[in-house]
């Protein structure tokens, strides 16, 4: 192990002691002392601020690589539900570690999240490893970090999946710098190539593809698109190792802190645009924030969510945590339906990954019928409220 | 109160397209632009600078990069640093935090550093957290805003993903994912692009920046791009023009039944 206490510089604090998540630091005599219950996750070293904590990891590229074995992903729960992007990856999991005749696992990360093992071994994950803490209610990238890298350091996984949410794009690239890790993010496509991960992403706007592999580190890690991956069935599993992991939080020691959650979900049914099924979303076009309300009743029927261009944001017609895009979220609904929306690169690369993409749009010259499965050129204010009861009828005979 | 705020150079992604011939991309005459989401960081920047406070912008990238950088000065930056060297070629996403968190070590004393939301050639919006991960401090993702700046103390509007929080940071930090400034990028008039050419500049290679040579450029990278292509063609669609706009809600639905959409 290569952590080391500078006796000169430390004073007994005890910062370090609070911050470790695995109790592996005892002030002994005024000095800091690491135990063997240390898993290098440097959580003590950002804390200390006489910087009397040095860490060197030893480069995982010179490291026998066999040693990591396993397909993790790490579980994202939010407000006491497992996200479907979760069951997702879990999905994935299982096809790769097939192929690789390695086990699906899962990390379950946060407050009283033991009540969801069922439903991932009921999935068919094989191993789970649940760290679980009151303090880790919330998402805090300082506590999810460093307890994640140390479970990584210890138990060594092959591949580790995140999802590409918000807080799964805030936390890899900080665990996978931290490790000296190679990360792909927002990844379309996972599959194994001559023992390797083989991850496929878009890239410049979604006008290229691009396959990317880590052929030096372990694990093996990548950020998923949501949505994307066809979620793990349910077929009673026998057999789930569950693997408590003790951890300790500070959240004294916290240098961000939370100080107000404004929640401005639009989307009556509460689901995040990225996870939504079905998505209608509205642009410029749409001409003023009264006439969301049109959309709204479409997406009512059809139980999606609202989503929006840059420039209806922008205008205030609607939140922007409904913006879809280059600089708002990424989805891949079953069916998009864009409502006055011309289809810019920025908007298109948001959306493009959809199955099916319907466009409505005034302007038959618009990028966005390029896209389009299918299209009315026509007025949305006419089309949207027929389509809306065209379908709610339709619907109701099924 | 020092701020460092990282910029790309990137091709205007509108533009870049690959060859079928050959399935590699095709870079001539595809213009190189300051990323416009460094270009937002750099607004924010300017936007809580108090007199005395210095903002300097950093940039890895190959000589002609001194452009965006010149932008950067033009638009209200203090001082620039132009890190480029053959050796920084071919980096990935670690190698190019490694680069710029040798930089800003050098440059040393720093109280914010800023990052774009991702860099538009490859979104990955990883570079942000990775350097901060190697500086050792916190960082925000997501940031909409800085709302308030006092002692070493920031309080950050941060978008979540169903609205917003404000969070409060203690410096330093480092910010990423500012979007809200303006709709589009704004050029820098004239008056202030002559004078850009008088701000101090410099180029740092990798000698300026020590380390290991190991963790630099191609031979710092840990992940490997192994092919690129174009993504799969959409199917043609259809298109409902010149009818009614109930006979149009008609078709599309009979179309919708029948593909079994609906
Ligand atoms: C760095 C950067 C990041 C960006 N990120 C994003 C992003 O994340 N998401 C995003 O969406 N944009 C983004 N943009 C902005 C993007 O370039 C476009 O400006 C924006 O997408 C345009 O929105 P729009 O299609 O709603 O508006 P417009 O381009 O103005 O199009 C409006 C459309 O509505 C049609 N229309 C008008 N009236 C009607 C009617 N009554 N019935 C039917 N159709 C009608 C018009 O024919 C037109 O096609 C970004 C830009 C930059 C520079
Ligand atoms: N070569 C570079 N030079 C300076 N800053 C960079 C460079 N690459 C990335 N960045 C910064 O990191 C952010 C995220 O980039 P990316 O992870 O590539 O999407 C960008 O918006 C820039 O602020």
């Amino acid at each position: 192990m290569s952590i080391t206490v500078d006796k000169e510089k430390c004073t007994g604090c005890g910062l370090c002691e609070k911050a470790c998540p695995f109790g592996a630091i005892k002030i002994v005599e005024k000095i800091a002392v690491i135990g063997d219950e240390c898993t290098l996750c440097g959580a003590c070293v950002d804390q200390c601020n006489l910087k009397a904590i040095s860490l060197q990891r030893k480069k995982l590229k010179d490291v026998d690589l066999s040693q990591y074995q396993d397909v993790w992903i790490v579980a994202e729960i939010k407000d006491g539900k497992v996200r479907n992007v979760s069951f997702e990856l879990l999905g994935k999991a299982i096809e790769l570690a097939d192929e690789l005749m390695q086990d699906p696992c899962v990390l379950l990360i946060g407050n009283n999240v033991t009540k969801f093992t069922q439903d991932f071994s009921n999935r068919g994950a094989k191993k789970i490893y649940i760290a679980e803490n009151e303090d880790l209610k919330d998402y805090h990238t300082e506590t999810y970090s460093s307890v994640i890298t140390g479970i990584i350091s210890k138990y060594k996984p092959n591949i580790v999946l995140y999802p590409a949410t918000i807080s799964g794009r805030d936390l890899a690239p900080r665990i996978a710098a931290t490790l000296e890790l190679g990360l792909t993010a927002d990844c379309t496509g996972l599959s194994i190539k001559d023992g390797l991960l083989l991850q496929t992403r878009p890239a410049f706007g979604g006008n290229i593809m691009a396959d990317i592999i880590c052929p030096i580190t372990r694990p093996q890690m990548a950020t998923v698109r949501p949505n994307v991956m066809e979620m793990a069935s349910a077929n009673d599993n026998e057999n789930t190792k569950i693997i408590e992991i003790p951890v300790n939080v500070d959240l004294q020691g916290l240098k961000i802190k939370t100080k107000e959650i404004i929640s401005a979900s639009s989307s009556e049914c509460g689901i995040p645009v990225c996870e939504a099924d079905i998505i209608v979303s509205g642009g410029r076009g749409v001409g003023c924030q009264e006439n969301f309300k049109i959309l709204e009743d479409l997406a009512n029927v059809l139980k999606g969510a609202v989503g929006a261009s840059r420039a209806a944001v922008d205008l205030g017609w609607i939140p922007k945590s409904q913006q879809v895009g280059q600089s708002g979220t990424t989805v891949s609904p079953r069916i998009y339906i864009a409502c006055g929306i011309s289809g810019t690169i920025q908007h298109l690369v948001g959306m493009k990954s959809s199955d099916i993409i319907i466009a409505i749009n005034k302007d038959p010259e618009a990028p966005i019928f390029n896209v389009a499965n299918y299209g009315i050129v026509g007025d949305l204010c006419e089309v949207v409220p027929l389509l809306t009861e065209a379908l709610k009828k339709r619907l109701s005979e099924n | 109160m020092k701020f460092i705020v990282c910029v790309k150079q990137v091709p205007d992604t509108t533009e870049v397209k690959i060859d079928p011939e050959t399935n590699t991309l095709i870079r001539e005459g595809v213009p190189s632009i300051l990323n416009p989401f460094d270009q937002f960081a750099l607004e924010e920047a300017i936007k809580i600078r108090q007199e005395g406070d210095e903002i300097i912008v950093i940039s890895m990238g190959p000589p002609q990069a001194k452009k965006a950088l010149l932008k950067c000065l033009a638009l209200g930056a203090d001082k620039a640093i132009l890190l480029s060297d053959k050796a920084f070629a071919g980096a990935d996403t670690w190698a190019t935090s490694y680069t710029l968190t040798q930089c800003i070590r050098k440059i040393g004393d720093f109280n914010i550093v800023f990052c774009g939301l991702q860099a538009i050639d490859g979104d990955t919006a990883q570079v942000g957290p990775e350097i901060a991960a190697q500086l050792g401090i916190p960082q925000i993702t997501y940031v909409e805003s800085i709302e308030k700046l006092e002692g070493k103390k920031l309080e950050a509007k941060v978008q979540t993903d169903d609205g917003y929080k404000i969070v409060e940071a203690k410096l330093p930090v480092l910010i990423t994912g500012i979007t809200s400034s303006s709709f589009e990028p704004t050029n820098p008039p004239m008056m202030s692009i002559m004078k850009a050419n008088k701000k101090p500049f410099s180029t740092w290679t990798i000698d300026d920046l020590g380390g290991s040579s190991d963790n630099y450029g191609l031979n710092g990278s840990l992940t490997e791009v192994i092919k690129v292509y174009s993504p799969p063609a959409r199917q043609q669609g259809v298109v409902i023009e010149d009818e009614k706009p109930d006979a149009a809600v008609l078709k599309l639905i009979e179309l919708l039944s029948k593909d079994k959409v609906i």
